[in-house]
């Protein structure tokens, strides 16, 4: 009898996932709901989202959505990374009796307005960080965060469409497609379908053909305005038979190891480790994980004073290998995911395309 | 929120207890350590050429080759140089100290390959370290391997490593092998002259039927390299261990990156074949 309910409410289930599934991919939304809908996810975790602050657009915890900047046409400074991977925190304590770890800066959070680039990004670090043995702080930071991702437009500087990464399908609860008239939203998630079954009144279920055409025609008018792209699919090879190009020696006089590069760039996960005692006493402390560059000097320098990559021309090929050849052995795809940030960023206009172009061309930029 | 159920922290490094010590040569030491846990120290077990990371609360941490080989249990032994402020104070340390490590990390050394075939092992100053795990595991599975010619060689007779426990070797007649240092005294009895004089000293070998293993300082590597191309032995059986800066061992933190690789997780064993496709090497 009992396993004859089971069985029943098992059928059932199964039916209601075939009646909802399709019908919940994607839906409509009218756009005045939307800041009631954002709020509402406030019970899903803390809000996050890109706002302005001091002059510089930031990820940030946000008081009210009023504070969000979801126009889409500005990437804040600092990727989003750094909700995942922070700048600087504590992995673990010690006193006389061991290490133990510190997960305190895991908290249930909601990320809304992330570009599809950056999911992208983020995508790429899961390769790294969550190949086991995964790495518990940026694991527990990925499992507690909601993404609630926001469409965009090209800046000047994106290379989005070359890199492939203008458009998403995984990596986010839900999607915000803006068509101006209303909102398209992907459900990429079961806690995106939760996200939305709260508050269900707000949804369309019907997306009609006339909707169809309006986003078709978006998306091609959007691919109209992008001003730069890169050949990534050469690349590869161009960076292979460009190994001993006098090129990198040019960029490598003009590079300042600032860093600057590798701080806005959404894929570089590098990182440094040191231990600092608390100011008390001397057998308790933390062990402190901060963000590196690969670009520094230091960056491969061993006990001893032997370095591996003593010469920026050496450091510069390194970074565009991971980002315009491949990035770990496994996952065999250049790191670059077109934010376009370096092209900003760059105090002496190193960037993924005057570097491709005079690889490609074999001639470095006119000054 | 209890996050080390759901992801065990690969970062959080395990007691261990130094068991014995003693100054191999001059800022030289060699420890003994084993896990507190007396379960985990037996049950631990690792490959020749796979290293782990050491911890000193306060100072830091950094990669250190094992020395000992699994095929003795219980004891993990390393050799270490007193080069920066971790070393400094872990020579402080005394018998009986506690320590902190996690691992073991990295490849190690390709054994299947090297079943059944002749091993020309050659070390250089520090290189020894990790080799001298592989040469004991190949003596203690004598019987899986072929002749085996382990070359090593040091600056000079103080600075030649493990010198009674190497020169007791020359006993058996299962292992050849062959020492040397740059700059001979009175009390040095073996050859003079760079590692790779020794080569001549090779019988004939069948360069299909044998593995080059080479570790030392980064300048050796070429050098060796050439005497086992020179001997034909194919690319990828020539096996080098590799040295970087390392910040997790597990891949994350992008330090030792090679190329598109990283020496933690990718090495620190490659063959010299592996190394043609990263450009920048050794």
């Amino acid at each position: 009898m009992e396993k004859a309910l089971i069985e029943s409410s098992r059928n059932i289930a199964i039916h209601i996932a075939i009646l909802w599934v399709p019908n919940m991919r994607i839906l409509k939304m009218q756009p005045k709901f939307l800041d009631k809908f954002l709020e509402s996810l406030e019970k899903f975790g803390a809000l996050y989202g890109p706002v302005h602050r001091n002059g510089v657009m930031k990820y940030d915890r946000i008081e009210s959505v009023s504070e969000l900047d979801l126009s889409g046409h500005q990437l804040p400074m600092i990727p989003v990374k750094k909700l995942f991977n922070p700048k600087q925190f504590t992995m673990l304590h010690f006193n006389e009796k061991g290490f133990y770890p510190d997960y305190s800066m895991i908290e249930k959070r909601v990320i809304i307005g992330v570009h599809p680039c950056e999911i992208h990004g983020v995508l790429r670090l899961d390769e790294i960080f969550l190949n086991d043995p995964a790495d518990p702080y940026y694991a527990g930071l990925r499992d507690n965060s909601a993404i609630i991702g926001f469409s965009c437009w090209p800046t000047e500087s994106s290379l989005c469409k070359s890199a492939g990464t203008d458009i998403v399908d995984e990596g986010f609860d839900l999607f915000f497609m803006n068509l101006n008239e209303f909102y398209l939203v992907w459900v990429g998630s079961s806690r995106g379908y939760d996200m939305i079954h709260e508050r269900e009144e707000f949804f369309e279920q019907e997306v009609s053909h006339e909707d169809m055409r309006k986003y078709i025609e978006w998306r091609n008018k959007r691919n109209e305005v992008f001003k730069l792209e890169i050949d990534f699919g050469s690349m590869p090879d161009i960076m292979e038979l460009s190994h001993n190009s006098e090129v990198w020696d040019y960029f490598a006089e003009k590079c300042l190891s600032c860093g600057q590069c590798t701080m806005v760039c959404p894929t570089c996960n590098c990182y440094n480790v040191s231990d600092v005692f608390d100011v008390t006493n001397e057998t308790t402390g933390r062990r402190e994980r901060t963000w590196d560059s690969c670009m520094f000097v230091d960056y491969s320098l061993v006990a001893g004073g032997h370095n591996f990559r003593e010469s920026r021309a050496d450091r510069l090929k390194l970074w565009y290998t991971h980002k315009l050849k491949t990035f770990g052995s496994e996952y065999g795809r250049p790191g670059c995911i077109g934010c376009g940030r370096c092209v900003d960023t760059c105090p002496v206009d190193i960037n993924v395309v005057t570097v491709s172009q005079a690889l490609i061309s074999g001639e470095v930029p006119k000054e | 929120m209890n996050i080390s159920k759901m992801h065990e922290n690969p970062y959080n490094p395990e007691p261990a207890r130094i068991v014995r010590h003693y100054d191999l040569i001059e800022d030289h030491r060699f420890f003994q350590i084993r896990h507190v846990d007396m379960n985990r120290a037996m049950s631990f077990t690792y490959n020749p050429g796979q290293f782990i990371m050491l911890s000193i609360p306060g100072v830091g941490e950094a990669p250190f080759s094992i020395s000992s080989t699994p095929s003795r249990p219980g004891i993990l032994e390393l050799g270490v140089r007193k080069v920066g402020t971790l070393t400094e104070s872990l020579f402080q340390k005394q018998d009986n100290d506690i320590i902190y490590i996690r691992g073991p990390y990295g490849n190690g050394y390709k054994i299947e390959q090297m079943e059944k075939k002749d091993l020309i092992i050659t070390a250089g100053g520090l290189g020894v370290i990790p080799l001298r795990s592989i040469l004991y595991y190949v003596l203690d599975n004598r019987d899986k391997f072929g002749r085996v010619f382990f070359l090593y060689g040091a600056g000079d007779s103080n600075q030649f490593l493990f010198r009674d426990e190497f020169f007791q070797l020359k006993a058996r007649n299962d292992l050849d092998c062959m020492y040397t240092v740059d700059k001979a005294d009175k009390t040095w009895t073996e050859s003079e002259g760079v590692v790779t004089k020794l080569f001549k000293n090779l019988p004939e070998i069948d360069p299909q039927n044998t593995i080059g293993l080479v570790t030392g300082p980064p300048v050796m590597y070429k050098f060796v390299i050439d005497e086992f191309l020179k001997l034909k032995i194919p690319k990828n059986m020539i096996q080098l261990s590799l040295e970087r800066r390392m910040k997790c061992g597990i891949g994350k933190c992008g330090h030792c990156a090679l190329d598109h690789l990283y020496t933690c997780i990718d090495g620190p064993v490659f063959t010299y074949w592996d190394t043609q496709h990263f450009r920048e090497l050794i």
